[in-house]
């Protein structure tokens, strides 16, 4: 799934990232627990999370993800949203919360695959 | 060849900019051409350590060495020490406040994934007095 198909789907705003936004994504993971991502998570190119801070985009640059999806309509302020340029990391926030995000991206072909 | 040798200050206070080091750590390993596996289990490790110097270990610093063959990271700090080194390697096992679960951390993973995605891990801790942990990742 290209992360233009997410942000529709999420019917999301683009935070910043435009120029990766035809990129194509095929995992993603949803937490709030920094923690738990770092230890469960593999392979996957986006996460989306309720957790608004600069550990949400230092986390995602430290496991090589393309694409953080902020839920329930959380705004980053501009110190996180510069920490993601220079990481060429895209951002996009939706109102939907973290259960129907998921879902949705889910029913439209994103894989999971967070576990040991 | 000479290793590359670099050196991080982490402040103790500034939970905004706990993963600097390891970021800095991390984009140099790309600039050197190492795989990008081992950069990304390097960087989780050192992340890992980064967070807990800053959470638990009141700030400290973080020191690598770089050569073909390995990469090693130390990270030092002059905090409350680990009373129970075995204990805090158990998954789950954490002391973390709540004001640091609501920044997403403190599930008591840290020490363990560091484990996981090294190949030698060191910890040297004293009570009252500080931690050092030493960490090897030999590229293969
Ligand atoms: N540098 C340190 N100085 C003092 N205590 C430490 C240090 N690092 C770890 N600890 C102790 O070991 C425990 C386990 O650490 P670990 O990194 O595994 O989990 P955590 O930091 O509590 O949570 P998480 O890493 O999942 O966010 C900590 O809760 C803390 O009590
Ligand atoms: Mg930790």
């Amino acid at each position: 799934m290209k992360i233009s198909e997410i942000k529709s789907i999420l019917e999301a705003d683009l935070i910043c990232g435009e120029e990766f936004i035809e990129n194509e994504v095929f995992t993603a993971c949803g937490s709030d627990m920094m923690s738990d991502v770092l230890a469960y998570v593999k392979e996957q190119a986006v996460l989306l999370s309720g957790l608004v801070n600069p550990q949400v985009v230092r986390t995602a640059e430290m496991m090589d993800m393309k694409c953080i999806v902020f839920v329930r309509g959380k705004q980053p302020d501009e110190d996180i949203v510069e920490l993601a340029k220079e990481r060429e990391i895209v951002l996009l926030r939706t109102k939907f919360e973290m259960f129907t995000s998921c879902g949705l991206l889910y029913k439209n072909g994103l894989k999971g695959g967070c576990g040991v | 060849m000479e290793p590359l040798v670099l050196h991080y200050d982490v402040s103790g206070t500034d939970f905004t900019c706990a993963g600097e080091a390891s970021g800095k750590i991390k984009k140099t390993l790309k600039e050197l051409g190492f795989p990008a596996s081992l950069i990304r289990n390097v960087a989780i490790a050192v992340y890992e350590g980064e967070i807990n110097l800053v959470i638990h270990g009141g700030g400290g610093v973080i020191d690598a060495e770089i050569t073909p063959e390995c990469i090693s990271i130390v990270l030092t700090d002059q905090g409350p020490g680990i009373p129970d080194i075995a204990l805090a390697m158990q998954e789950g096992y954490s002391t973390a406040p709540d004001n640091v679960r609501q920044l997403g951390f403190g599930a008591g993973m840290g020490l363990p994934n560091i484990k996981k995605y090294t190949d030698e891990m060191i910890i040297e801790s004293e009570v009252g007095k500080g931690t050092t942990i030493r960490l090897k990742v030999f590229v293969k």
